[in-house]
């Protein structure tokens, strides 16, 4: 007699339901949860100094952070960055996508060369962006130069830098998002498209009322991988920009990195990680029940 | 996930641990260094630590290159607190206040106590060794040591009506010209700058040198007090903002740290301030005929030192210490100092390895490779106070806000100062 039959006879199978869900629940225990907890615990408390101990401070990094200009600067660069790179990145994939799902001429080539920036490491590709950037001899510079446009400091200028870094994000994730794209079109009866047709539908219309829809769960799983990434694909940031000038790049991971690595505020750097997941948690409650709704999963 | 990475990381140091144990009495020391400039210096370390090891069987250094000095200092503190064994480390200069504040380093005083130990501590140039000095106590050995020098393209000089044999010595003399320099093409377009001064990664050390030549040291000796609000640290910065704003002879926004020596090379800017430590590197990548001077004056000549010192962590054994003070001599001693200044354009660390064959025949043939040691007369130490990468994130971005013309020098280097008086005061008397 199996264990599963022994445990169903004992009318014991929750034990077995927990068995199987302890691995998982460990770890999430042990690497997710207890360093939140942790996190927040160190919140309260004043960074320790050689000859001033770490004290409870209550709400004190709460206030800082409130009265810190970077903070909110990093926040605001952050809603940008977000706004600027998850819609351009997630219909750049479905457009990407329904292009080499059609036929069209050496389609292998198209996609490997739209997967290709999703498998290069970041700090590489960052390291090749930078002399794109580079003023005057980089590539876009001299671009600009045989349109008769003037040179500009692509990353030196408060103007620009985002959008610079929003670019790289944009060309590194649109790839990886089309794949998720590309299969979940694979997966649609031919049929559908078939009787559209017969049915009369144009094109655009069987996009519109098929196609969409049928994509919604996978549409719901790369917003939330994008939104996800903009809040914590700093790499590039540490090539191109350190965040500067003054903090007009800075994205809020890099400066909770900045605060706790180069600063050794670790307090600090807790109560910064706690806004960032009170942002990210608020953010995954609000996909999950407003999207949700328009998604059908079949 | 960054507490698993530290898990993996003390999992594979404690395989190397057991590994060292079971390697019988030989030392294994484990040391991170940055590198700032081009080139291919990883192999330049490869190589002395090769020629130590086969001179010193017993003893094992595993180098780590480690990114930029802060990323170095970050990991090699990151290191020391999950107690994986780091036993020196070649890290900023200027960490000094740093390092003693988190009590991770040993004065060298405890570790070089023979007469032979004391007269080699003693045989650095003295302005490299103001950065070592606190409390009474030698704290760092001098490596890659540097000032920043102004590199010139000579042939840009000639073209634009300028002796090459002359490069400007002052301020004035440096705007007018860049001002020769800058060149356009027929619809307005800026071709070649007259004059680059980088203001990304070390930002704060090129305008120490600024404000230096204007009369004024940022800091303190304590390392307690900055004077970014003094009238003569504005004044330096508006004269760097008026470089690329007024003059438009300088790129405006910043100018990138990394990519300057390449845009020098190309003969896109005409001069540029930057380490001696590039000199090599823009040595080789520049197909025209360049020099090097030290950088103009204001009120006097002035440069601050830069660069990295060895240090020994405090989390060490006897016997490891030794054996890193013997890797230490080792790598400063006159004949591998002259390898490493050929190889880089770092300064040699003591006046010794300027009178090995090698380097007095190299020096001889190439004169630019001496000025930034000529330059020591002129030179200070550079910025160097209690918690000295939030005091110098400040000062950074202080200078940064000026350069995009987001706030006045005035505005920006007060509240810099501000801020800079909150950081410190808890370390004042």
């Amino acid at each position: 007699m199996s264990i599963y039959s022994k445990l169903q006879e004992h009318n014991a199978l929750w034990v077995y339901a927990w068995l199987l869900l302890m691995p998982a629940t460990l770890l999430m225990a042990a690497f997710t949860h207890f360093p939140i907890l942790g996190s927040i615990f160190l919140s309260f408390f004043s960074t320790a100094r050689s000859g001033r101990p770490s004290r409870f401070v209550g709400m004190g990094n709460y206030s800082t952070m409130l009265n810190d200009p970077v903070f909110w600067l990093a926040l605001r660069n952050n809603c940008i960055y977000a706004l600027g790179t998850i819609p351009v990145s997630v219909c750049l994939a479905l457009l990407m996508a329904v292009w080499v799902n059609g036929k069209p001429a050496g389609r292998i080539v198209v996609r490997t060369a739209y997967f290709t920036p999703t498998i290069l490491p970041m700090i590489a590709v960052s390291n090749i962006w930078l002399f794109f950037y580079t003023p005057q001899i980089g590539i876009l510079d001299k671009i600009c130069r045989l349109f008769g446009l003037p040179g500009h400091s692509w990353l030196g200028s408060p103007d620009t830098v985002l959008a610079c870094l929003m670019a790289l994000a944009v060309w590194k994730d649109a790839g990886f998002f089309m794949i998720f794209y590309l299969a979940a079109l694979q997966g649609i009866p031919p049929e559908l498209e078939e009787a559209a047709a017969i049915e009369g539908s144009g094109r655009w219309y069987f996009f519109r009322r098929v196609t969409l829809p049928l994509l919604m769960p996978t549409t719901l799983f790369v917003v939330v991988n994008a939104t996800i990434n903009s809040f914590k694909l700093v790499d590039h940031i540490f090539i191109l920009t350190k965040g500067g000038p003054d903090n007009t790049s800075s994205l809020l991971l890099y400066y909770i990195y900045e605060v706790a690595f180069s600063f050794w505020d670790t307090a600090y750097a807790a109560t910064l990680t706690v806004a960032l997941l009170v942002i990210l948690g608020g953010m995954a409650v609000l996909q999950f029940v407003y999207i949700e709704k328009r998604v059908h999963y079949r | 996930m960054r507490k698993i990475w530290i898990m993996l990381l003390c999992a594979i140091a404690a395989t190397g641990i057991l590994s060292a144990a079971t390697a019988g009495a030989a030392v294994e020391l484990n040391m991170y260094y940055p590198v700032a400039v081009g080139g291919p210096i990883t192999n330049v370390i490869d190589g002395m630590i090769a020629d130590f090891e086969s001179a010193n069987p017993d003893i094992h250094v595993k180098a780590v290159y480690a990114g930029n000095y802060d990323d170095t200092r970050i990991k090699a503190l990151s290191a020391l607190k999950a107690n994986q064994p780091v036993q020196l480390s070649v890290l900023f200069s200027i960490d000094l206040y740093e390092l003693m504040d988190q009590d991770v380093i040993v004065p060298f005083d405890e570790i070089a106590v023979s007469p032979e130990d004391r007269q080699w501590l003693s045989s650095f140039y003295p302005a490299l060794m103001e950065n070592s000095l606190a409390k009474g106590k030698i704290w760092g050995v001098p490596f890659q040591r540097s000032t920043i020098v102004m590199y010139y393209n000579k042939d840009a000089f000639k073209e634009a009506g300028l002796d090459p044999s002359k490069p400007p010595s002052t301020w004035q003399e440096m705007t007018e010209a860049a001002r020769k320099l800058t060149q356009r093409d027929a619809s307005g377009n800026i071709i070649r700058w007259g004059v680059s001064i980088p203001s990304t990664g070390y930002a704060y050390w090129m305008f120490q040198a600024l404000c230096i030549e204007n009369g004024l040291e940022l800091m303190n000796k304590d390392g307690n007090q900055t004077r970014f609000d003094s009238p003569a640290v504005i004044e330096a910065l508006q004269f760097w903002r008026d470089l690329g704003a007024k003059d438009k002879v300088m790129p405006e926004g910043t100018i990138d740290w990394g990519t300057l020596r390449q845009k020098f090379v190309e003969g896109a800017t005409a001069m540029m301030w930057h380490t001696t430590g590039n000199l090599t590197a823009v040595r080789e990548g520049s197909k025209f005929d360049f020099g090097v001077t030290m950088l103009p004056a204001n009120k006097h000549r002035g440069s601050p030192t830069g660069g990295g010192n060895f240090y020994i962590f405090k989390n060490t054994s006897q016997a490891e210490r030794q054996a890193a003070l013997k890797f230490i001599k080792f790598m400063t001693s006159p004949e591998l100092t002259a390898r490493w200044s050929m190889a880089t354009g770092y300064v040699a660390t003591s006046p010794a390895a300027y009178k090995t064959a090698a380097l007095e025949k190299y020096v001889t043939d190439f004169p630019a490779a001496a000025v930034a040691r000529d330059q020591f007369q002129y030179s200070v130490a550079e910025l160097s106070v209690h918690e000295n990468a939030r005091v110098k994130k400040i000062l950074d971005d202080a200078v940064q806000s000026v350069l995009t013309g987001a706030a006045t020098p005035k505005a920006a280097m007060e509240s810099a100062q501000q801020q800079a008086d909150r950081v410190l005061k808890p370390y004042r008397p």
